[in-house]
Parts: C-alpha cells; structure tokens; sequence
C-alpha cells in the first residue's frame, strides 16, 4: 500500500498526465530532493522556486488568472501565515470580480504536530483556513482519501487548500489506488527517488486510474451508537484507534472523518448526532475560536433537544506554540488518553 | 455582463469630436509639413523632432485621452462630492504615463494577449485602451451594472477579462507577485505576450515588490515583464523622502540585473518612446524590463484626504496641450472642445447610471465559489 507521500505523488502524476496540471511548485519540491516530505519527486512539472512563500501564493494565483491549473506548496504551514493577505485575495477575488476571474489554484502544506517539530514545523492551519472565505479546504487521513482528494482538488473551478498531516506522510492505509501496483516494494522501486545521485533517476510510474473523494462528503469510519466523534486528520487514527478498544469494552463509538474542513458534511454529522445523542469533536488546532467550535455551535442550535449530553471539543491548548521537549507537546495537543476518557465521561453524562 | 454590450453608444460624440480634430490636423499637418525640413517627418504627419517623431494623430490622441481620463476622475470627484458615492481614489495627474501604456498593449483575452495588473490610479489606461466612461462611473456609484466588481468595491478598482485587466485590489503591491504566474503562462504559450504591472512608489516598501524583482530576474528563467513604479512622490500623506533612501525606484531593478530607467511620467511621448521601446524589448528577448515614471498627483491620496486640487505641482495636459498648441498641433478652441464633449458625455453616463439598478442584498453568497456553487453553511 502507498503511504500518503506517494499517494500525493501518484494523484499529481495523474494530474499532470490528465487532468491539464502544468506546474507543481515551492522550496525544494523540484528535483533532486522532490519536496521535504518527498511528496512531488519525480514529477515532470515540478519545479523549484525562491524561498518566498508570498512569491509562491502570487505565482498560483498568476498563473490560475492566465487559466493553467497548478499545485504550490508552502514547505510546512507555519510559514504560510505571511501570506493571508494574498490567501484572503485569492479567496475574494471570484466575488470582488462578481463572478468573472476564477483562481482554480491548489495550495498543499503539511500541518499538525507529531514529527517532533519544535514551534514553527508544528502549528496546524484547518482552523486558521476555515476563516478565509472563497476557499475549499480539505485534509486526508488515509492515502487513498489523500489521492482522491487531491485530484478533486485540481479539477476544482475554486482556490483548494489541501492540508497534509505531516505525521502521516509515512502511514500506510489499507485500501489501493486503483492501478497501484499491490506489492509495497514494487512501488518503491518504480516511484520512490533513490539515495545519492538522481540526476539520471526517473520515475517508473504506474496507470493509476481516475479516483475522486468529492470536496464536502465527510466518510464514517467507525460505526457506533452512543456517541458520535468528529475529527479530521492526525487525529482521526487516533479516534478511530480508541473506537477500537472501546468496542472491546463494549463501548459504541461512531466516528466521522469529516475530510473537508469546507465546505463540510452537516447532513453526515447531524444524522449520526441524532443517533447517538453525544458529540465530541476532536483536532490538533488551538482551542479558542476553534473549527470545531463552529461545529459544537450548529449542533447546539439545530440538535439542542436530542442531545443527551453537552457537545464537548478537544484541541490545541490557547498557548503560543508548540515546544519541543515531549513534555511540552504532549500537553499542547490533544492525546489519545484524553480524547477517550473525555468519550467515557460524554457517554456517563445523564441529561 | 459582458464588457463589449456596457460601451455606451452615446459616447459617440465624443469619438466623433476626436476624429473631427485628427481630421482637420490631418489638413493642418499637410500644410505645415512644407515648412519641416525633414522629409522622413513630413512622410509620417510628424511635427518635430521635439515631439519624438510621434505622428500628429498619435499626439492629438494621446491629449484626447489624457483629457478624457481627467475630465472622467473629476466627474468621479463630484459625484462623491454629491453624496452618491462613498469613496473616491484615482488618479489624475498620471495621463501622460497611462494613456501611452493603453495605446501600446496588445489587448485582448488570454495569454496570447498582454496581462496588465494595474493598481488604482490607472483609469488613463483603461480609458486608452477603451473603456467607456459610464463604466467607470457605474462601479463609482455601485450600481449592478458595474461590470468590474457589480457594485462591490471601490472607484477604480477594476476588473476587465475581456482585456485582460487583472482585479485591481486595495492591498498595495500585491499585483507585482501576481503578475508573475501570468507572465509565467505567457512565456510557456510562448507568443510574445507581455505582463505589465503598475504601482506606487510607496507600494514599493512592501515585499511583493522584492519578490518581483527576484522571480522575474532568475537566471534562465527570465520572465516577461514591464515592471512599473508611477513615482508620485507620495505615499498617502508621507512624502517620499520619508520612505525611501535610494536615489531613485529604478536603482532597485538593476541590482537584479533588470534593464531599466526613469523617465518623465509628465511628457506623455518620453514615456510612450520609452515605454514602446521597452515592451519591444520584452517581447523581443522574453526578458524583464524596469520602467519609473515621475508623476504627479493632482488631486491627492483620495476622497479621504479632500480630493482637492493642487496647483504646486505639474499638470501634465496642460503641458502637452499648450506644447501642441505652441506648435499649432492643435488650436486652443479645438482643445476646449475636446474639454467641453467629454464633459458632457460624463454627465450624461453619470445620469444615466444613476438610473441603474443596484445590488441586491440576497446576492452577498453570489460568486463566493464558481458557478455560484453553494457556500453558505446554513444550507450545507
């Protein structure tokens, strides 16, 4: 099975092949190194750019103006943010031209904690993104959803953010992408550049086939009775995980990935909240204006009589950063243990 | 709405007055030809070497236009003056820079085309390239038929595909990063296409500006640019020796090895030499070139800071006009008729624009996402 680098790999190799995709682009996503996470090697249209992330934005945003589809990359998240402005832009400017100058443009950044990242290769954007109007933004847990998502992504008319859990660049999932070859190894030796000198490596790519996850379906992952359980990247495994254990304590857990931050699945989530009558909404942004408060707000308003228990989020502590030393890290974002006992005390809650 | 159907068919006077003045200096050429020693100029219905050897109809045109797009700005003026507008910015006092780059692109849509990424104060452009005035007046009034923005932004924030006028936005200096992926397009289409990008000299200090210079400079990778600065010595009520240390904006290009110069933004046929010289260059080579232009800034920042005349600084139409009328181009009865046309022709656009419809409040969700795609969270 691919991990997530090379399933974004194999859904940009597609892309190129298919789907009109003329540049992918950022620090270091050209070759040799093909993109920190080696997520872009190999790619015909890759190419290198100038460490500027404003530089990078503008360039999308240029080159959607003159109707060619690329992908840019920010190397990690943390340093997108001194491009809101020109996000804001691309956002806004289908509506400030009332309908005239769409900016099909993907942007992919690795978020999120988990790598060891110290302060700034740790900080998460779903919240930050879901604040900037006029994009879709999307987020994989699993290869295939990554592969999927990404080529819904490009043939998208709109901007598209495609957040990548960078803690999960190296997980494998458990389904293939149709036309990958089934053998780990195969795989790697055709796609996967070699150490040392590439200057004459070329990737070897398989056919892989058309797969979209369309932008706004979220996917149940885990069914379950007493509570339902909302989350999205990293730390929907880790939910999906704790279903698990808990099944075998008999405990009924559903999960949701909601993969598209927005626009999102609400008729997905209010089902299950109307089955289960218990929601807790789990993410690794910080806590105060929150995604998923926006989430717990709608469950309120629209759901308040059946629900059993007080709607409850789990995220990233109000602090400035994420500090290095284990210690520090695990206290900022949540962790497995409490994500579960906060499950247990949702399900124990009496109306 | 498509741009081709907003051309106001009243404007026709005003065209007609213009041919009516080329026309009869076409007579006047030809007769004061026979006193130009110079049979290269006479040939071409050129005056003088003063005057670049641009042909008389080429002048007169320029002075139409730099008329036109004045009398325009200080119609926008008064109807925010009158309570039917909310903000006014623009920019008068830069015709004789922007007329000339709307005479010289290469119009038309997509990236066989020039790309122009222009900042507020280019209606000289776009009057140059032909845009009619009721347009203009209709986003100053946000009416819904505005055709760049439907009545939701500000005075000359434009917005024409069908030109290939990127949306001008209120973020200073951004167009200069934008300008790059289009001017990447057109390198790969290949077709001698050009990106021209417009700025202050106070949006330089942002760092899009920086980045211009680095991505259109890289080594082979050579982007085709006219990277502009409109220097008007101003940045909102900073002066320019408040914000700049070097000499002058130009200075900043050749350290990239960017060709570039600094030209009279005032003389309208300086910067039309100029500016031909080096779109031809970029098209010839694929390479950038960097073009200041000192201008003025006749009715200050914007409507915020008075929109008042000032007298202390160069009027570039009255210049060129009393330069042509001095070389009797063109007399000065013919001038105030150019004047009094366009005058008339914007109070009749603002008339009947102010008759037009205006946004409705339902249509807020319109053109978040294409193809008006649903993006409203209540209906997810």
């Amino acid at each position: 099975m691919a991990n997530m680098a090379q399933a974004i790999r194999l859904a940009l190799n597609y892309s190129e092949k298919n789907l009109q995709l003329r540049d992918v682009f950022g620090q270091d996503v050209g070759a040799p190194l093909g993109g920190v996470f080696t997520a872009t090697q190999g790619l015909k249209t890759s190419w290198n750019t100038p460490l500027d992330e404003r530089g990078i934005i503008s360039m999308a945003m240029g080159i959607a103006m003159a109707g060619d589809r690329c992908v840019a990359e920010i190397q990690f998240c943390d340093y997108i943010f001194n491009t809101i402005d020109l996000l804001k832009i691309a956002g806004n400017t289908l509506w400030c031209t009332n309908g005239q100058y769409k900016l099909p443009m993907t942007v992919m950044t690795p978020v999120g904690a988990g790598i060891r990242g110290s302060v700034y290769h740790s900080h998460s954007f779903d919240s930050w993104a879901s604040r900037i109007q006029g994009w879709k933004v999307v987020m994989p847990s699993t290869p295939l959803d990554a592969y999927g998502l990404l080529l819904s992504a490009i043939k998208d008319p709109n901007p598209v953010l495609f957040l990548k859990p960078k803690a999960l660049m190296r997980v494998r999932g458990d389904e293939l992408i149709p036309g990958e070859p089934a053998d780990e190894k195969e795989l790697k030796m055709r796609i996967d550049a070699p150490i040392g000198d590439r200057s004459k490596w070329k990737a070897d790519w398989p056919q892989t086939e058309e797969y979209r996850v369309e932008i706004g379906k979220g996917k149940i992952t885990r069914q379950g009775e007493q509570i339902t359980v909302v989350s999205w990247g990293r730390h929907l495994l880790l939910a999906n995980e704790i279903a698990d254990e808990l099944k075998a304590d008999g405990v009924s857990v559903e999960v949701i990935d909601l993969r598209s931050i927005y626009p999102y699945d609400w008729g997905m989530i209010k089902k299950s909240v109307e089955k289960t009558g218990r929601v807790l909404i789990v993410n690794e942004d910080t806590e105060v204006t929150n995604f998923g408060e926006h989430l717990i707000y709608r469950v309120v308003q629209e759901l308040f009589y059946q629900l059993l228990a007080r709607p409850r989020l789990i995220a990233g502590k109000n602090v400035p950063g994420i500090g290095l030393h284990p210690n520090l890290e695990d206290a900022t974002v949540p962790q497995k243990a409490e994500i579960k006992s906060a499950i247990l005390e949702i399900i124990e809650e009496v109306p | 709405m498509s741009y081709s159907k907003t051309t106001s068919s009243k404007s026709n006077s005003a065209k007609a007055n213009f041919a009516k003045v080329v026309s009869k200096k076409k007579s006047l050429v030809k007769m004061s030809s026979k006193s130009v020693k110079s049979s290269k100029s006479a040939k071409s219905n050129t005056s003088t070497q003063s005057l670049g050897q641009l042909p008389d109809k080429t002048l007169i045109q320029m002075l139409d236009l730099m008329i036109k797009s004045r009398v325009l700005e200080e119609r926008l003026i008064k109807i925010y003056r009158a309570g039917e507008s909310y903000f006014w910015i623009g920019g008068p006092g830069e015709e004789a820079w922007g007329v000339p780059i709307g005479l010289l692109a290469n119009k038309g849509q997509g990236v066989k085309h020039d790309f122009l990424h222009l900042h507020y104060r280019c209606t000289p452009t776009l009057i140059a390239m032909g845009m009619p005035m009721k347009d203009s007046i209709r986003l100053m009034m946000n009416r819904v038929t505005d055709p760049s923005t439907g009545g939701r932004n500000f005075s000359n924030h434009y917005c024409i595909p069908e030109m290939n006028i990127a949306p001008v936005t209120s973020p200073i200096g951004v167009q200069y990063g934008i300008a790059l992926g289009t001017a990447h397009a057109q390198k790969r289409a290949g077709a001698k296409a050009i990106s021209i990008v417009t700025g202050g000299d106070a949006g330089t200090a942002e760092g899009d500006f920086a980045s211009c210079l680095i991505w259109a400079s890289r080594k082979d990778n050579e982007l085709p640019m006219l990277i502009t600065v409109q220097n008007n010595y101003w940045g909102i009520s900073t002066s320019y020796e408040g914000q700049h240390g070097e000499t002058n904006i130009a200075d900043r290009a050749r350290g990239f090895n960017i060709r570039s110069r600094v030209v009279n933004g005032n003389d309208p046929v300086e910067s039309y030499l100029a500016l031909k010289e080096e779109m031809d260059y970029i098209r010839k080579t694929g390479k950038p070139s960097f073009i200041e232009a000192k201008v003025s800034r006749l009715y200050g920042h914007s409507s915020a800071s008075g929109a008042n005349l000032v007298t202390s600084e160069e009027d570039c139409i009255k210049s060129f006009s009393d330069k042509l009328v001095s070389k009797k181009i063109i007399t000065e009865k013919e001038v105030k008729a150019i004047w009094s046309a366009y005058e008339e022709e914007a109070l009749r656009a603002t008339e009947e624009a102010r008759g037009e419809g205006a946004p409705t409040s339902d249509s807020i969700w319109d053109h978040v996402f294409a193809d008006n795609e649903n993006s409203d969270w209540r209906k997810f």
